[in-house]
């Protein structure tokens, strides 16, 4: 299945960051992956979080534009290779990562990571079939 | 340098005021005559007015006359204010207009003539004579600056080099291998290139510039005097707009006193710009130009937007004509960005029209070192988020090269956070112009 992930426009302004997930912080919004995509004027940033609609509605409230979109979680083994394994199959079959980057928490024995791929559809069956556990809602619910 | 050798054509130059006033007088109720017979345009507007060719006897009678304003330009895009057939019109100007839409302008032989004549006037005004090199730097195009100074400059037999603008290093050893001693450009590009210069190690007197032929734009008075010590030339301030002429409508003798109006050409006023009432010598207002003699697109009281004043003294040069006020200021919103002209409403209707972004803009302009900058800022609105970075800079770029082929000019685009452009009740404020006035 998919994640919801929350994309926020955040202007190149110091503290704005601090801003936002004080914001979260104070709703009991938890972050379980970020990444950050930034140019000189703007960055965006992408979340993982426990409750996406209160995020939302709090990135909202506070009079910032977020979207949201769905991305893939998968679950590799912890060991060298293992990424690289999950990539190349998607990679093979002519799908391509737009972005991607891990979860903040991890067990000892898996690695997590969001991927943003050119077709997400194709890409979970690839992925189920090679035998790379995709994660669910309830996989992230045990990780709070 | 003798005031005595800077006159091209002393005897015009010189009209006393009351030869002036018939000269203009006759020419007005010819003038007016031509353009009602020739422009069904006008002879509406006319009718409107109450207002007939044998109405109009003598200048004083230009206040029954209707004005002309950018609008009426764009009503009768391309060709239908010309009041020559266009067998007799042998080129074409265009500048910007306030919505995209170009405003065109004619010229029959004559009226080329005519231009090369004022121009003639303007360049011996520096002192140049056939023995000068004159180095045009205005674009050459649809924008009347770089053709209009050359004719001029040809039209006085002097060495002519259409360098047109850009390319600054070609610019410098131009100068320096030709001897280049009449420099045309904008007064920033000026600044631009004597900064350019003294990066290089190319020292004032290494080059034989003596003069610079400046305009297209505002500039101060601190600016001019900042080009003249850096250049060690003297500077002088050249008006004109597409619509009366070109360059050359007026410009500053050696006494930077005002800019001469060839008003043995064009009639000047000075308005109220809500009343249209007309206002006396020496009172800043709203200047309008009705053009005597040209052919192909003659104007009837042309509202300029500019803010100026007119004294009527006779100059310390011995030119009777009138001098205007360098320019402080516009009636309307238009910007003066490296000499382009920019409306805030040409910029909005790009955005409006890729229907893609939030109309809530803002135009900064500002002077980096000596070059004009713009920045548009746009809100960045829930429908163009997207989670990568390559579709957000895929918009700007678009908005960037949309915004480059209206205005002809580079503009920085930024996208804001949503709600962070100032709303306003009123008038929304769509500028700030942070370069110095």
């Amino acid at each position: 299945m998919l994640i919801k992930q929350i994309s926020i426009f955040i202007e190149n302004k110091s503290g704005r960051l601090a801003q936002i997930t004080k914001l979260f912080g104070e709703r009991g919004v938890n972050i379980l992956a970020l990444s950050i995509a930034d140019t000189t004027d703007f960055g965006i940033l992408r979340l993982i979080v426990s409750n996406p609609e209160v995020a939302e509605r709090t990135v909202k409230e506070f009079g910032l534009t977020a979207k949201t979109t769905d991305v893939i979680g998968i679950s590799i083994p912890h060991i060298p290779g293992g990424l690289a394994q999950a990539l190349s199959v998607l990679s093979d079959d002519g799908i391509s990562i737009e972005y991607m980057y891990a979860f903040a928490t991890c067990s000892e024995d898996n690695a997590m990571v969001i991927l943003k791929v050119s077709d997400n559809g194709e890409a979970m069956k690839i992925l189920t079939n090679s035998g790379i556990k995709i994660l669910t809602d309830a996989d992230i619910a045990t990780l709070f | 340098m003798s005031a005595m050798n800077n006159f091209w054509d002393q005897k015009n130059e010189c009209l006393s005021r009351d030869e002036l006033h018939d000269l203009q007088s006759k020419r007005l109720a010819a003038l007016v005559k031509r353009v009602y017979t020739n422009v069904p345009y006008y002879r509406n507007k006319m009718h409107d007015k109450g207002v007939l060719p044998e109405d109009i006897k003598s200048v004083e009678d230009i206040e029954k006359l209707p004005f002309t304003t950018k609008q009426d330009l764009r009503e009768t895009y391309p060709f239908g204010l010309f009041a020559s057939p266009m067998d007799e019109i042998m080129r074409v100007h265009a500048s910007s207009g306030t919505t995209g839409k170009q405003t065109v302008v004619g010229y029959t032989a004559d009226d080329i003539s005519l231009w090369s004549e004022l121009m003639a006037r303007c360049f011996t005004m520096t002192g140049a004579d056939k023995s000068a090199v004159v180095q045009v730097s205005y674009g050459y195009g649809l924008f009347t600056g770089g053709l209009g100074a050359h004719y001029g400059a040809e039209r006085i037999g002097a060495v002519t080099v259409p360098t047109s603008s850009g390319n600054t290093q070609r610019q410098i050893t131009i100068m320096q291998d030709f001897g280049t001693t009449v420099l045309c450009c904008t007064p920033s590009y000026a600044l631009f290139l004597a900064e350019t210069m003294e990066e290089a190690g190319v020292k004032p007197e290494d080059l034989k510039l003596k003069a610079g032929v400046f305009g297209a734009e505002p500039w101060t008075e601190s600016m001019r005097s900042e080009i003249e010590s850096r250049l060690k030339i003297k500077a002088f301030d050249i008006y004109g707009l597409s619509e009366i002429m070109g360059p050359g409508v007026s410009m500053d003798c050696i006494c930077q006193n005002g800019l001469h109006v060839w008003e043995d050409h064009f009639i000047p006023e000075i308005i109220d710009p809500d009343t249209g009432a007309s206002l006396p010598g020496n009172t800043n207002g709203e200047l309008v130009f009705t053009t005597l003699t040209k052919q192909g697109f003659p104007l009837i009281r042309y509202r300029t937007r500019d803010v100026s004043s007119l004294n009527y003294e006779k100059c310390g040069c011995g030119r009777t004509m009138a001098r205007m006020a360098k320019p402080c200021g516009r009636t309307d919103d238009m910007l003066i960005i490296r000499g382009v002209n920019v409306f805030p409403s040409q910029i909005e209707s790009v955005l409006l029209e890729m229907g893609e972004t939030s109309p809530h803009y803002m135009i900064i302009v500002d002077r980096v070192g000596t070059l004009d900058t713009i920045e548009i800022q746009v809100e960045l609105t829930p429908d163009m988020l997207s989670d990568e970075v390559k579709k957000i800079e895929d918009l700007e770029n678009r908005i960037r090269k949309n915004i480059e082929s209206i205005l002809g000019l580079a503009a920085k685009i930024t996208l804001v956070e949503s709600k962070t452009i100032q709303r306003s009740e009123g008038k929304a404020k769509r500028v700030i112009d942070k370069r110095s006035k």
